[in-house]
């Protein structure tokens, strides 16, 4: 450790060393757009090594004193910070510049959830990131619009700025169930995503006892929700018969929209039905 | 042998102490000084104390995996606090470096911290970071220069399994 912390000590007492020799600033653009050729001159004679530095990109070139350096078009693509050094025989010019995103070419477009109630209010969140060519984030505004299509033909529209390079919105669930198109628009470049809006809770329950030999046949109505909306087949629906003190239960999906069962026909019964939150009617048999 | 003028001896003897101060400070890894503003709601979501704490933590976290893993050329110490384009991009970048011959020792000194954004579905956080830090580029294990750079930072992290990571990590010019 005491080698490690003594060998870059001395390596960084050298740099500083050699950075006393530093030059005036390197005559460098302050800003270039990403992907974008560009050229500077430089001063003097003799060879020089160019190295431009940061996260984003690290570049290292020969370069000949009292030429021009030129930057060929995709070269530096990485949008950041950059440090660019030119070590020269007796001097080192620096610079500092930033590389900024292109042109708005891609949308990461994150639209939660992809399943959810109809007529939710806020229930649908739209997020976009936008990118240019390089994977950079655009991080000037830009205008983003959302689209929410539903199977009937409705239609929500917002729009919204993208602040640092994301633009959000929230959006209602449709009255009726069925698959919505969600889209994000940039310019001419477009993402999609598929909402599924399924029925909610039914609105009410309510079922008809008759009898059968010596069972009760049970039917409920056809279930909806507060929309109108069927309630999907497979919703479970339960029927409970409490009769001298004891009880029983059974669970049946919906077939069709209905649920039906049969349960004994025992005088003074009471039976329930019920699915999810939702109560439905009480029944006294007979 | 040549004569030194006595005011340039001094100057040199000054500048290398200065340097030596200096190196001192670059290689003690001192801890960087961070400000983190307060932000109760950044956008479309209520931003809990822990939430913020847990994200500046992983943030900062994220500089200390950056800076070994271009001090030693080695990408895979990103894994843990990166992923996605932010991951791509750096390791690109060391890979860029172990062709050229060179390596980078990124010292963060000073992080100013905002958090900006919190996606109303809770999966993507944004940070600005007004920071500081000091740059030595070496090539082939010889110093070239350090270069003390301020700049803001733009970062969007997401949540996995048990941290948030660092997904895109760009200057955002001031």
């Amino acid at each position: 450790m005491k080698l490690r912390f003594s060998s870059m000590l001395a390596i960084w007492v050298a740099a500083a060393i050699a950075g006393f020799a530093q030059a005036p600033s390197l005559e460098w653009p302050k800003t270039i757009e990403a992907g974008r050729s560009f050229s500077v001159s430089t001063a003097g004679d003799g060879k020089a090594v160019l190295y431009i530095v940061g996260p984003g990109q690290a570049l290292r070139r020969d370069v000949q004193l009292g030429q021009k350096i030129v930057l060929a078009a995709g070269e530096i693509h990485n949008a950041g910070h950059y440090s660019a050094l030119l070590v020269g025989p007796s001097s080192t010019q620096t610079a500092d510049f930033d590389v900024t995103a292109s042109q708005t070419s891609n949308l990461s477009f994150l639209a939660k959830p992809s399943r959810l109630p109809v007529d939710l209010h806020d229930g649908i969140s739209g997020v976009v990131y936008v990118f240019d060519a390089f994977q950079n984030l655009v991080l000037t505004s830009t205008e983003v619009s959302f689209e929410l299509s539903e199977g009937g033909g409705a239609t929500q529209t917002r729009t919204a700025s993208t602040h640092y390079g994301a633009a959000w919105v929230r959006l209602d669930s449709a009255p009726k169930s069925g698959v919505a198109q969600f889209l994000a628009r940039a310019g001419n470049i477009v993402e999609r995503r598929v909402v599924q809006e399924v029925p909610g809770d039914p609105c009410s329950l309510r079922m008809s006892a008759r009898r059968s030999g010596t069972l009760i046949e049970l039917e409920t109505e056809p279930l909806r929700d507060c929309k109108g909306n069927a309630v999907p087949d497979g919703t479970i629906v339960t029927f409970t018969e409490r009769s001298n003190g004891t009880e029983s239960t059974v669970d049946v999906p919906l077939k069709r929209g209905v649920a039906r069962t049969n349960l004994p026909a025992s005088d003074g019964a009471t039976i329930s039905v019920a699915t999810g939150v939702v109560m439905g009617n009480e029944i006294r048999w007979p | 042998m040549m004569k030194i003028p006595w005011a340039r001896r001094y100057g040199a003897l000054l500048l290398a102490t200065g340097a030596i101060l200096s190196g001192i400070r670059l290689l003690a890894d001192e801890e960087p000084a961070v400000r983190v503003a307060n932000a109760d709601s950044v956008g479309p979501r209520m931003l809990e104390v822990q939430t913020r704490t847990a994200v500046v933590r992983d943030y900062l976290a994220a500089w200390q995996s950056l800076s070994h893993a271009f001090n030693e050329n080695n990408a895979s110490v990103l894994d843990a606090d990166f992923t996605g384009i932010a991951r791509e991009k750096l390791s690109d970048t060391i890979e860029g470096q172990q062709k050229l011959g060179i390596r980078t020792h990124y010292q963060d000194r000073k992080h100013d911290i905002r958090l900006v954004f919190y996606s109303p579905e809770g999966l993507s956080i944004q940070l600005l970071d007004t920071v500081e830090y000091d740059v030595l580029i070496l090539d082939h294990d010889k110093p070239q220069a350090t270069q003390h750079v301020r700049t803001q930072y733009l970062a969007v992290l997401t949540p996995t399994e048990v941290r948030w990571k660092v997904r895109i990590l760009q200057s955002a010019p001031q």
